[in-house]
């Protein structure tokens, strides 16, 4: 347990270190911010934090692995990694600690994001639920992004290769309704079900795509379903699970 | 401290490493002697937990390193080959950041701090960054690392290789005064640096270790000996022997055990004799033997493969001096 806190504390001091972590939060608030601006700036337009979401959700396909690229592939790449897994770490710890520490930096740009919470609330009357469900739900996606972006990282060590492998897992779970309409039946039903946020629908400023679509909808919407939680956690749990499979492979290999 | 029995590793069908066996004792310094790709950073790894041994078995301070792999790491210091470093850390950062991994607390690591940085002379680069160092002072910071936590055992590959030669030789007594506390296995594919920290020599060749001896033996009988099997029957082994060492050329007798064990013929003698090569030894022996009235039933040249392992690592040691 010690050894989780020491891993994530070093890497989360890393990251402020670099200058990588300001960019992913400046282009994270940046590309927002617009989504969010042209979601509310209507005369009409409802208060909420749909619009932010649909960005952040979008987004967090290229900027969760553009945070977590690092994380395994430059220890592999300095040969470091061989000293974490000489020392008396166990894989799991290892992995748990970065991945910890990648959530952490997610979860420092949704702090940064209330500010738009703070417009909402100084120019209308948002309504709470929504607010609170869009947050949790934000915060559960991003673990789940986070997790297949470490998994990304842990394939090669080339840094590039993690963002582009991790990016791509996260579009496949996101544009899966484009193959399941194609499917029908049985086959379209369970693709659907994997399907982690609304697709490129996002960029129908009208309808904002969150509502309409895989897990992230009804947190958009204020429902908390326990099957859209349960999906999230799963997909953390496994690609964590994949991630320190493959770095014990490597032992093997 | 170190107890190897019948390891290999293969990676795939390849083997890396074939039916390795030895054992190195407390306060021991050992250097494991091998042309690049002869085995040694695998052996390495599978004594610090990096990696499995495929057969065999293999014992750090009286853990096996598969089904105790977290205590073996816990009493052992390591330095592999490429040097581990995180380059955007300041020296002492990186201590005490590895020190914290090994889990040792905050005070502790406070103490040995700057009792270790003194050992490895990097006093004044403490709060320089890891990447502004040079390679000699980076392979200082890492043999700081495997020390840091008081370790059982010290293992260290090719811990001079890439750095300038005064660096070098300046690292050389740092290991040397290292030596003095722990037990240390050190892997390198220069012979002169070995004789001059390592009380013995594993030579290591193609997965196989091929001699175990100290240094000052090893490079006698690598430079000057040719190593002929002799059986004779009917005679006396101690009358054979001392013959032998009569002669002209011969530097030394003694039975062949292998041979003795495995003999068919209770008539047999085995030798094995050491001789100066060119000096028409052989024939001398032939002649001996038979002017004694024994039965010569062989006479024959053993190859020498640490002859040529030999060659590989002299001249590795010149191109490995060229900066």
């Amino acid at each position: 347990m010690k050894q989780i806190q020491v891993i994530a504390l070093k890497e989360i001091k890393t990251y402020f270190a670099s200058p990588m972590a300001y960019v992913v939060a400046a282009a994270f608030l940046a590309i927002t911010g617009f989504f969010f601006v042209a979601s509310v700036s209507d005369a009409f337009s409802e208060a909420t934090i749909r619009g932010f979401l649909a960005g952040a959700v979008f987004f967090l396909i290229f900027l969760a692995p553009a945070l977590t690229m690092r994380l395994i592939a430059e220890e592999w790449k300095l040969g470091t990694l061989e000293l974490l897994l000489t020392s008396p770490v166990r894989e799991i710890e290892v992995v748990t600690g970065k991945f910890l520490a990648a959530f952490s930096m997610v979860f420092i740009m949704a702090v940064l994001s209330l500010f738009f919470v703070l417009v909402l609330y100084v120019f209308g009357r948002p309504d709470v639920g929504p607010l609170l469900t869009g947050y949790f739900g934000l915060l559960l996606y991003a673990s789940a992004a986070v997790a297949v972006g470490l998994f990304a990282s842990a394939l090669s060590p080339n840094q590039l290769v993690g963002l582009i492998v991790g990016s791509g897992i996260l579009t496949t779970f996101t544009v899966i309704d484009f193959i399941s309409d194609r499917l029908g039946g049985m086959a379209a039903h369970v693709l659907n079900g994997f399907q982690m946020g609304a697709s490129f629908s996002v960029f129908d400023l009208k309808s904002f795509g969150v509502a309409q679509s895989g897990h992230f909808a009804d947190f958009a919407r204020g429902i908390l379903s326990v099957p859209d939680v349960v999906y999230y956690l799963s997909i953390t749990g496994v690609f964590l699970f994949l991630t320190v499979l493959v770095l014990e492979i490597r032992r093997w290999r | 401290m170190i107890r190897l029995e019948h390891m290999s590793k293969y990676y795939g069908s390849y083997p890396a490493v074939i039916d390795v066996s030895f054992e190195v004792l407390k306060g021991e310094i050992v250097g494991f002697l091998g042309p690049n790709g002869a085995g040694k950073t695998t052996t390495m790894r599978v004594l610090t937990g990096f990696t499995p041994p495929t057969e065999g078995s293999a014992m750090v301070s009286g853990y096996d390193v598969v089904s105790h792999s977290l205590d073996v790491r816990r009493h052992i210091g390591y330095l592999p080959e490429t040097v581990p470093l995180y380059l955007d850390m300041t020296v002492s950062d990186y201590l005490s950041y590895m020190g914290q991994l090994r889990g040792m607390n905050t005070r502790h690591i406070a103490e040995r701090l700057p009792k270790v940085i003194d050992m490895v002379r990097l006093g004044d680069y403490r709060d320089t960054l890891v990447g502004k160092l040079s390679k000699g002072y980076r392979q200082r910071t890492g043999i700081a690392q495997a020390i840091l936590h008081e370790p059982d055992v010290l293992i260290m590959d090719e811990p001079t290789i890439g750095i300038d030669p005064v660096q070098v030789v300046e690292t050389r007594e740092v290991i040397k005064e290292l030596g003095q506390e722990h037990t240390l296995l050190l892997s390198s594919h220069i012979l002169p640096e070995v004789s001059m920290i390592c009380k013995r020599v594993l030579v290591i060749h193609e997965g196989r270790i091929v001699a175990d001896d100290t240094p000052a033996h090893l490079s006698d009988r690598l430079q000057h000996t040719e190593r002929i099997e002799l059986g004779v029957r009917g005679a006396q082994a101690k009358d054979v022997i001392s013959l032998m060492r009569d002669l002209q050329g011969v530097i030394d007798a003694r039975t062949d055990a292998r041979a003795e064990l495995a003999k068919a013929d209770p008539g047999r003698i085995s030798l094995l004799v050491d001789a100066r090569p060119n000096t028409g030894a052989s024939e001398r022996i032939a002649q001996a033997v038979i002017g004694k009235g024994w039965g010569l039933i062989t006479l024959h040249p053993l190859p020498m493969s640490l002859e040529e392992i030999f060659l590989q690592l002299t001249t590795d040691e010149e191109t490995g001096k060229q900066p």
